[in-house]
């Protein structure tokens, strides 16, 4: 078990993930701004340009866009590209790519290719880096179908969804919480694979479910430590993957709480929440809800540079908190 | 591919670049293909106006040339990407028509199992990356195919083809300028047909010729005339030189026309009847092209009658096809979305 002992930070976990795929394929190589010396803008390829040269991890020029489609045309011809963009919110320069190339490419074809591309986003709030680099898209990619949409929350499974992502034959989009490369956790070493499409209950529990994406899972745990002292049960499902959804698991899960909390980052209209909801309201657990569904998602405004402001954009633990508690108790 | 032999190669040393590298029954297949392109968007046209195909289409008559000038001296497993005005380099490529009769249709038979249809008409077995329904969208796609051609040692050429509107369009100059970072061997085609749906090049680029963009990627900017086969072929065959020693890419402008309009939708209110019938009189590449074989001994009146009989044949052989071909089971539309996995 010496193995599982061993700790390390969410972006060290994704590092060694890539070193892993490119040791096992050649096919696999690194495309991204500032990826090779410069190690990245949040240090996830690091040192890795000096173990696989600059042929396998490509600084490309400041071109989303084009970036994107070279990408999309070197997995159509037979490689396995893992594709970072340096903000998630640099997405918007490259959706042709990826919404009218990448997600279309086998489907128009009638089946006879695939688009192997992997493409990595760090995402989300609380760098003060203002609205344009701070945005949670991941619901614009998860409405696209073609794609598959991962959120890894700890170290481990952004490790094994990545070498998932990297063995799928489909584009796979990962958007990673900038919060969260810092955080540390129990990693294996070696091969292996957490499957994309799987949600996780993270905690089990009685009296309300919550299901949440990405950073806000280990802050719904928080809040459901806080609530344990009160006496309140909570489940937390970490839903994993947005596209495709593992419906069965928060079926199931609402079914034995009986109440149902979203919680997301993302702005709150149209997102996850509303997919979730939307997917219990239609599903057999609709019969079993005790209170309506609640959901908590970030305000509906750019995320601001102050970080008093930035902070009360998206849940915190103690919204998360009071959420849970009123929906338990009835307060409407 | 053969080429001429010396004794005929000889013979003919002051003719066009064509005439003395490729042999006559290569050359008479050339025909061959730009009457088969010709004919298979008159017939895909014709149907079309029967009802049998929907959607719409964008039809390349009057730029066979261009097409086959470009495809001709490639290899069969270099790739290209083409546009939603593609049927001419799916065929020039080497795509049989039947199965592209039947991707119109919507027939499980068709290249794309009737998912693509006209505007994503592919062949990938041939090399056909696809066609695209974006304008510019396959430029950064061959890039990357360039790319993995690079990495893996394939060796293959890749061939972007892309209308005089695309030039205009952001992921032109990004694809342009890494292909040219990375020495890909890329080959960038724009076919200046003069217009961008309704704008001319003279309403919407600030440069006389596209192939000046080239200066900005250090790469060489060819200008061809497009309706003329032996001078598309011969810019290809040297791009193609340059993209195998490792030398790079080339932009080259092939500049031609379409005699129909932009879509089906077009009432050609942007052009003149008199700029029409000038090109479709005047500077036909087929009538170009054939006269030409003919002046120069290749074919006689005998061959070409051949030529068009067997082409009209294939064409309604291809239609029966299509029509004959089953439909896709409504069940089966969510097919093809994400990869089967057992």
């Amino acid at each position: 078990m010496d193995a599982m002992v061993r700790e390390l930070s969410y972006a060290q976990a994704i590092q060694e993930a890539m070193a892993i795929a490119m040791d096992m394929d050649e096919r696999v190589f690194l495309m991204g701004e500032d990826i090779g010396v410069y190690g990245g803008a949040f240090q996830v390829t690091g040192d890795l340009v000096e173990r696989y040269g600059a042929d396998r991890v490509i600084d490309t020029p400041i071109s989303e866009l084009g970036g994107a489609g070279v990408a999309v045309g070197a997995a159509l011809t037979g490689m396995r590209p893992i594709f970072e963009f340096q903000f998630s919110d640099f997405a918007t320069l490259a959706m042709e790519q990826i919404v009218n190339q990448a997600a279309k490419m086998r489907f128009m074809l009638g089946g006879e290719v695939s688009v192997p591309v992997v493409m990595r986003f760090p995402a989300g709030s609380g760098t003060g880096a203002a609205a344009q680099h701070s945005q949670s898209l991941e619901a614009w990619l998860g409405h696209v179908p073609g794609l598959k949409v991962i959120q890894p929350a700890t170290p481990y499974d952004a490790k094994g969804m990545l070498l998932a992502a990297v063995a799928d034959p489909d584009p796979v989009m990962i958007f990673e919480h900038k919060l969260l490369y810092k955080m540390k956790g129990p990693v294996p070493e070696g091969y292996y694979t957490v499957p994309i499409g799987k949600a996780d209950i993270r905690r089990e529990g009685r009296d309300l479910t919550i299901v949440a994406t990405s950073i806000m899972v280990q802050k719904a745990l928080d809040a459901a430590a806080a609530l344990e002292n009160e006496g309140i049960d909570v489940e937390v499902v970490d839903l994993r993957t947005i596209r495709p959804m593992d419906k069965q698991t928060v079926i199931d899960s609402v079914k034995k709480t009986s109440r149902l909390l979203c919680v997301y980052e993302a702005v709150k209209t149209l997102g996850i929440g509303a997919e979730v909801s939307a997917m219990i309201a239609e599903s057999e657990a609709f019969d079993y809800l005790d209170a309506p569904i609640v959901r908590l998602g970030g305000a509906e405004t750019p995320i601001p540079y102050n970080p008093e402001l930035e902070k009360a954009t998206v849940p915190q633990v103690p919204d998360i908190i009071t959420a849970a508690r009123d929906l338990v108790k009835g307060v409407r | 591919m053969a080429t001429a032999s010396k004794a005929v190669t000889d013979s003919r040393a002051n003719l066009p670049f064509v005439y003395r590298h490729y042999s006559a029954e290569q050359l008479r297949e050339v025909l061959h293909k730009m009457y088969l392109i010709r004919r298979f968007e008159e017939g895909a046209e014709e149907c079309y106006t029967r009802g049998l195909i929907h959607g719409t289409m964008h039809l390349s008559i009057g730029q066979e040339a261009s097409a086959m000038g470009i495809c001709m001296p490639l290899a069969e497993d270099d790739q290209i990407t083409s546009t939603h005005r593609g049927h001419g380099h799916c065929i020039a490529k080497g795509a049989e028509v039947k199965r592209m009769f039947a991707e119109f249709f919507g027939k499980t038979t068709g290249y794309c199992k009737g998912r693509g249809g006209s505007m994503h008409i592919a062949d990938v077995g041939k090399g056909n990356l696809g066609a695209n329904g974006i304008v510019g969208g396959g430029i950064p796609i061959a890039v990357g195919a360039a790319l993995s051609s690079k990495m893996m040692k394939t060796g293959k050429v890749v061939v972007s083809f892309f209308g005089d509107g695309a030039n205009n369009e952001g992921a032109f100059h990004e694809a342009l300028n890494m292909a040219a970072v990375w020495k890909l061997p890329v080959i960038f085609v724009c076919e200046n047909n003069g217009y961008g749906m309704s704008t001319s090049t003279a309403r919407s680029t600030a440069v006389k010729n596209i192939a000046e963009r080239a200066a900005a990627y250090s790469m060489p900017g060819v200008i061809v005339n497009g309706n003329i086969f032996s001078e598309v072929a011969e810019a290809s065959h040297q791009a193609i030189a340059r993209a195998r020693a490792g030398e790079g890419p080339t932009l080259i402008e092939s500049k031609t026309y379409r005699h129909r309009g932009h879509s089906k939708s077009d009432r050609n209110r942007y052009r003149t009847k008199e700029e029409i019938e000038d090109w479709m009189s005047n500077r036909d590449p087929i009538t170009l092209f054939e006269s030409e074989l003919r002046e120069f001994g290749f074919i006689d009146d005998k061959g070409i009658e051949a030529i068009r009989d067997a082409v009209a044949q294939e064409i309604a052989e291809g239609i029966e096809f299509a029509n004959a071909s089953p439909s896709p089971d409504i069940s089966e539309t969510g097919n093809y979305v994400y990869t089967e996995q057992a």
